[in-house]
Parts: structure tokens; C-alpha cells; sequence
């Protein structure tokens, strides 16, 4: 091995060492859990498929499941529409721009706790901050947190709070679009909406499916919010309506000691997102345009 | 955040299994006995001794601690700060290393007799003489699992009624019209006692507080959510679906379970504008350390307490509580024993009440006593610590406290004590949430609680 390979190494060993001990070994210790009953105190027993064919016919995965799809369904688009609306206004921000930017990005590095017991504030429907709004303008005023139709609604209000990430991606792509293409389609008379149309949304077409992808995968693995507003030590049970996927699986894992089950959920889960990821990169062949195509 | 499930499980996973290898939160060198010999509880008491699930915070758990060092003087002991934590104590027992000794809440002392994490204390009791007839037969009754003790008993929290003198006055009633034994005319109070403005709720009549006090309820009905020996769910009983199908009709003449909790969710609990300040509820039962947030924040609240009834009269109450006990791998069992002995001691409790009291006085608050599931400790507080505060409503709450003491139920010791209560909990939310009635909603927990209790076995 060459000098000069053999220091590529050693700069590389703290995050090879990081990624084996951390990442690829307990990925690969899960996927040899899922196949047995280990329930920290008693030996582990190898039950093959059976936490698999558990999961399959188990009514609060399915319920957990279906919430998380719902949630990640109607978080995703929104969650695209808000922050390029926001990119949008920032990109023509003039002189603040750099004020509104660091203002976006806050709630972002807002601690996820934090932010869950905010919410519950600002969610409830009697004394909230969101319904006295809805209501100044006579619009319906439900229960956020406590109608199960409107919990999952609830949290992907939560959830926009924290686009910020998003919006400077798009901010980001849309200074990059090429000026002279807006002004020449200007000067060929077309209006507002079709420049944005035709010239700057597939020239930032790329970002979009890249926030698209992260975000979708980001809401299959909701967590800490969610935990934290419906899941922490309250008197109360927790309703089912707020029950996430992950949540669920660290119920089973760190609450009920399930750990063979609860890795066959988590290997269940990254199953999924693979195959949405699959269908969205299919999809994306078709929508997304790269300069130099 | 979120959290990458994959990866986070694999690490915590890991992590545990790097613990179970590396140690727990035990100490290797400890002196006295053989590690986890039951035998062993008569030694010597010198050597390390840890504990796990017990804080030294306040002057009742520092008065005690002082005691056993005093006592013990070559004891070196450690008192690991922090709750109870099942992830934790689990991974240290597998480990090999758990603490010498751990405090825990007695509802779920039986699983763990029942996984085999703890050791039984029969030899602790023999050695250490402890005359197990001082403490409360409730408390008693759950460190006892398949015939032996598990655990030594401390604390007794019980639950009364507090209502809104208030809002009676308002409604033209009085404290004696709210009659827990006779549900008809409670129901009729509730609803006297509640008040709407619009669609919004203004006060709470009667808060049955379900799903928490699902059981108490279920036995003012006359019946059990589970057998004494924590081995058979009556989940489905007449009696259980009775209370829930009541406890629901009082929460729908309330204002609905979705209303009736988001208006909830905006009482000021635990400061000085709390529910009974502010007018917001007619009366509830309710945990007798509320008591002491209310003298804390509130003293002049206008607050009557009431007992508890079942449906025949009688005194009710539930009980809840800790204890101290050994793990299974203890470092240092004799001195565990030992410690345990001292803590739960009448001496010790007395030296408690006492820097409690002074504590209270020196800022100013009231002293309410303290209830420690020591009948004899609890007797001398009472006769010889606690003095009435002047404060009417507190000193009436005392006493109604001393008159339930030996009439409270408990949650029995149970393999399965979490699943089942996981399964009352969600079938009573799911009736309160209207996906099911109460006769559906508690024939599927008496399914899942029965299978939990079978898979635990």
C-alpha cells in the first residue's frame, strides 16, 4: 500500500471506526435480533420468521402504520408547498433577506421536546392560540389534541413549524436559476405564473425531489414530537390516533422489553421506505429535470 | 428530530449489551456475602453498597439516610439519584451487576419476583427481625408474590374526594350532597354542578378521573380488575363494565371526553390558580399528595375532602406505594437488608416527620403528616409530630386521610402488572373515545390481559 493510501486511511479511521461500531454493526445486530426473543433478562431464544409473521397480523402495528402513512401523505406536500412559498418570499426579500432567514431557520434548532410541549399550548381547543385565530375569522375551532380525527391534522401543524431546513434548500436552488431565462421569457410576454412554471420550477426540480425524498422519509420516522406531547409519563393513556409507527416500536422495544419484535418492526420499516424511495426515484424520471439532460 | 430507527434501535440495543458485558450500575466490590446468596442477609453490614430508583431530595429521604449511616457506620453507601428505571435495572441485573438494592413502586414489584430479578426476603425478615404485622395489610399484600416477600413497604398514597366549596355554595348544595356511595344522586350533582358557556366547558362537575381510577371505581361496584393473587383479569366482570358505563355517562354529562379533556388540559395544576381557584371543577377524587401541592400554592382554596365510598356505604380507597427490594445479583444483600430495615424503620420515619415538619414550618407551609405504610410510624406521627395547621379544609383532609388508611384496595402483584393495566387503560379509552362500548371495549382487554398474563407466566 502507497504512503499516501495508507494516510487516506488513517484520516478516514475515525469515521470508519464510527460507522462500523455504530452504524453497520448494530444495523446487523437488529437484523439477527428480529429472528429471536431477547428480552434483556432472559436468554435469547431463536424463533425464526415468527416476530415477522407477528408484526404482519398485529392490529396496533397496522394502526401505527396506517397513521404514519396518513401523517407522511398529508405532511409531505404541505410541508413542500409552505417552504417553497417561503423561499419564494425570502428570495425577494431585498436587504432583510439575511434576518428572515436566520427567523426561518429557528424553530428548527428548536429542541423537538421543546417543541411538543409548545404545541400542546398552542393546540388546545379551548384555551389555544391557533383556534382564538381560527375563531377571530369564524373558522372552525376542533380539538386538536384530543379528537382523534383532528390529532394527526394537529401534528403536521407541528410539524410545519420546522420547514426551515427545506426552505433554504429551495432559497438555495432558487438563486441558482439562470436570470437570463426569466428575462427572456419576460420579454417574450410571459406573465408571472408561467415563467415560474415553465422556467423556475424545473430548473428547481432537483431540490424539490430531494426535500421530497428526505422529508417522506424524516415522517416515517417521526418520533420525539409526537412522544413527547401524547407518549411521555401522563395519567392519561396515550390515543391511538397518535400512535407512529416508531413510537410504537419503541414501545415494544424500551417499555414491553419486545426486543426481537421490535427489531423486526424497524427492519419491517426500512423495507418500506426502501420501496417508497424506489417508486419515488421511478417517479422522478418523468418530473425532475437536471441541467445538462 | 427523528430518529433513524434502524441505527437508534441497533446502538440502544448495543449499548445494552455492551452494559450486560461491561457492568451495570452495581459495584464490584462489595464485601459482605456471597453475590446474590439470599443467605447471605444476615452478614455483616460494612463494605459498597449502591442503591437504584431512590433520590435524596427532600428531609423525609434525608432524615432516613442519615439514620442507616449513622447505624451503619462502615457501610460505604451510595444512593444513585433518579427515578426508577426499568430499562436500566433490567440490563443490570442481566449484566451480573445490579445494585445492592432497589426502590421501586410496589404495583410493579410482582413481575419482577416473577422474571426472578429480585430475591425473596424471607431471610432478610428472619435476620434483621422484621415484624412485618406493623406494616399496612394492602402494602403487605403487594411485595407479596406466590407466597413470599419481595419487598419491604414505604409510602402509602391514598385517594379521597376534594370538591369546590365554592361551587356547592353557588349550586345551593352542600359537601354532604356529594354521595359517592349512591350514584344516581352524584350523577345529578355532577350536573348541577356543571357550568358551559356556549361550546365551551366553564366547570367540571364530577371528574371520575378514568382511565386512572378505573379499578377504584370497579370495586366501589363490588368488584376486581384482577384476583388477589394477580394470576386471573375480571376485566369483563358485570361490575367492571358497571363502572365504566357509569364513570362514561358522567364524563358525557360533562361536556364529552373530547371536550371535557382539552378543557382540563387548561387547569393551572400545580400553581396558585388551580382548579379550585379558579372555579373550574365541582369535585373529583384525587391522590392525597395533591393535599400538599394545594398548601404549597393554594392553602385558602376553597377545598372540602370527602371519603371515598363503594356502593354499599363503605369506605374506599386505592393505595399506591413503594418499596425497597433486593436484586437478584446484589453485591452486598446484607446490607441491603440491612438498609431497607432502617429506612422503613418507626424510628426512622419519626426522625422523617420530625426534619419534615421543621422543614415545613421553617418555610412557612403546612405539615400534613406523612403516611408511610407503617402503621405503627403513622400512629406516633400522627400522636406526636403532626399538629392542625389552622387551615380548615387541610385539617378536615387529614383527617378523612386517617379514615381511610385501612380501607384501600391495591394493585395486586401480578407477572403481568403493565400489560394488564395497559389493557384496562386502552379499553377504557377506547369507550371514552366511542370506537367501542364498555361491554366491547373491556371483552378485548380481558382478552389481551388474560394472554399477557398466560405469555408471563
Amino acid at each position: 500500500m502507497r504512503p499516501e493510501t495508507r494516510a487516506a486511511y488513517g484520516f478516514l479511521s475515525p469515521w470508519l471506526i464510527g460507522f462500523v461500531g455504530l452504524t453497520l454493526g448494530p444495523v446487523l445486530a437488529t437484523f439477527v435480533m428480529s429472528f429471536s426473543d431477547y428480552d434483556v433478562l432472559s436468554s435469547t431464544q431463536w424463533v425464526g420468521t415468527e416476530n415477522y409473521s407477528d408484526a404482519l397480523s398485529d392490529s396496533h402495528a397496522h394502526a401505527a402504520l396506517a397513521n404514519t402513512l396518513f401523517y407522511t401523505a398529508l405532511y409531505v406536500p404541505l410541508s413542500i408547498l409552505t417552504a417553497l412559498g417561503l423561499a419564494l418570499l425570502l428570495h425577494s426579500a431585498g436587504r432583510l433577506k439575511g434576518v428572515f432567514r436566520t427567523v426561518i431557520y429557528l424553530p428548527v434548532v428548536t429542541p423537538p421536546v421543546a417543541t411538543g410541549v409548545l404545541f400542546l399550548q398552542l393546540l388546545n381547543g379551548q384555551s389555544g392560540l391557533i383556534n382564538s385565530a381560527l375563531g377571530a375569522v369564524s373558522l372552525p375551532t376542533p380539538n386538536w389534541t384530543t379528537d382523534p380525527m383532528w390529532i394527526k391534522p394537529g401534528i403536521v401543524i407541528m410539524s410545519l413549524w420546522s420547514v426551515g431546513s427545506v426552505t433554504l434548500i429551495l432559497f438555495a436552488a432558487l438563486a441558482e436559476v439562470p436570470a437570463h431565462l426569466r428575462e427572456a421569457a419576460l420579454v417574450d410576454g410571459a406573465g408571472a405564473w408561467r415563467r415560474f412554471y415553465h422556467i423556475t420550477l424545473p430548473m428547481i426540480s432537483p431540490a424539490i425531489f430531494f426535500s421530497v425524498v428526505v422529508n417522506t422519509i424524516a415522517s416515517l420516522q417521526l418520533f420525539s414530537e409526537v412522544y413527547t406531547m401524547y407518549f411521555g409519563k401522563t395519567t392519561t393513556p396515550p390515543p391511538e390516533a397518535a400512535l407512529f409507527y416508531v413510537v410504537y416500536l419503541f414501545q415494544q422495544a424500551f417499555e414491553e422489553f419486545e426486543m426481537g419484535y421490535a427489531a423486526a418492526l424497524s427492519w419491517l420499516l426500512f423495507l418500506i421506505i426502501m420501496a417508497v424511495t424506489a417508486v419515488q426515484l421511478a417517479v422522478s424520471r418523468r418530473l425532475v429535470h437536471y441541467r445538462g439532460d | 428530530m427523528r430518529i433513524r430507527s434502524v441505527k437508534v434501535l441497533g446502538c440502544l440495543a448495543a449499548i445494552s449489551l455492551l452494559s450486560a458485558a461491561c457492568g451495570g450500575v452495581g459495584d464490584d466490590n462489595g464485601s459482605s456475602g456471597d453475590a446474590g446468596d439470599p443467605g447471605a442477609m444476615g452478614g455483616d453490614v460494612k463494605g459498597k453498597m449502591t442503591t437504584l430508583g431512590f433520590t435524596v431530595e427532600d428531609q423525609i429521604a434525608k432524615a432516613r439516610v442519615a439514620e442507616v449511616r449513622k447505624a451503619y457506620p462502615d457501610l460505604d453507601l451510595k444512593v444513585t439519584s433518579g427515578a426508577f428505571d426499568e430499562q436500566q435495572f433490567l440490563s443490570a441485573v442481566a449484566s451480573g451487576k445490579p445494585p445492592s438494592a432497589v426502590y421501586l413502586p410496589r404495583s410493579e414489584l410482582g413481575t419482577y419476583a416473577a422474571k426472578g430479578a429480585l430475591l425473596p426476603l424471607d431471610d432478610c425478615i428472619e435476620a434483621q427481625d422484621i415484624d412485618m404485622s406493623l406494616f399496612r395489610e394492602s402494602a403487605v399484600s403487594q411485595v407479596t408474590y406466590d407466597g413470599q416477600i419481595y419487598g419491604i413497604p414505604e409510602f402509602n398514597s391514598v385517594r379521597l374526594v376534594l370538591a369546590n366549596s365554592d361551587a356547592l355554595e353557588e349550586a345551593g348544595l352542600s359537601a354532604e350532597d356529594i354521595d359517592v356511595s349512591d350514584w344516581d344522586s352524584l350523577m345529578t350533582v355532577s350536573k348541577q354542578l356543571y357550568k358551559a358557556g356556549g361550546s365551551d366547558i366553564e366547570r367540571i362537575g364530577f371528574d371520575p378521573k378514568i382511565p386512572e381510577f378505573f379499578p377504584l371505581w370497579t370495586a366501589a361496584a363490588g368488584g376486581e380488575v384482577l384476583s388477589e393473587d394477580g394470576q386471573t383479569a375480571y376485566l369483563d366482570s358485570p361490575e367492571a363494565i358497571e363502572a365504566l358505563t357509569y364513570t362514561l355517562s358522567l364524563v358525557e354529562a360533562n361536556g364529552g371526553w373530547s371536550d371535557f379533556k382539552t378543557f382540563r388540559d387548561t387547569w393551572d395544576f400545580f400553581g396558585d390558580n388551580n382548579q379550585f381557584v379558579a372555579d373550574q371543577l365541582g369535585a373529583f377524587p384525587m391522590e392525597d399528595w395533591y393535599l400538599d401541592v394545594l398548601a404549597d400554592v393554594s392553602p385558602d382554596a376553597p377545598v372540602t375532602a370527602l371519603p371515598f365510598k363503594d356502593k354499599e356505604g363503605n369506605l374506599l380507597t386505592y393505595a399506591t406505594g413503594q418499596a425497597w427490594a433486593v436484586p437478584k445479583g446484589s453485591n452486598n444483600p446484607a446490607a441491603a437488608c440491612a438498609f431497607a430495615t432502617t429506612m422503613t424503620s418507626t424510628d426512622a420515619w419519626i426522625a422523617a416527620a420530625e426534619a419534615s415538619k421543621a422543614d415545613r414550618e421553617k418555610s412557612g407551609g403546612a405539615y400534613l403528616g406523612t403516611w408511610t405504610a407503617n402503621s405503627e410510624a403513622d400512629e406516633r406521627i400522627f400522636a406526636e409530630i403532626y399538629e392542625p395547621s389552622g387551615i380548615e379544609s387541610l385539617d378536615n383532609a387529614v383527617e378523612v386521610l386517617q379514615s381511610l388508611q385501612d380501607s384501600a384496595i391495591v394493585d395486586p402483584p401480578s407477572p403481568a402488572a403493565a400489560e394488564v393495566k395497559k389493557a384496562w387503560e386502552d379499553a377504557v379509552l377506547r369507550a371514552l373515545e366511542g370506537d367501542q362500548t364498555p361491554e366491547e371495549a373491556l371483552q378485548q382487554a380481558q382478552e389481551e390481559a388474560t394472554e399477557a398474563i398466560a405469555d408471563a407466566q
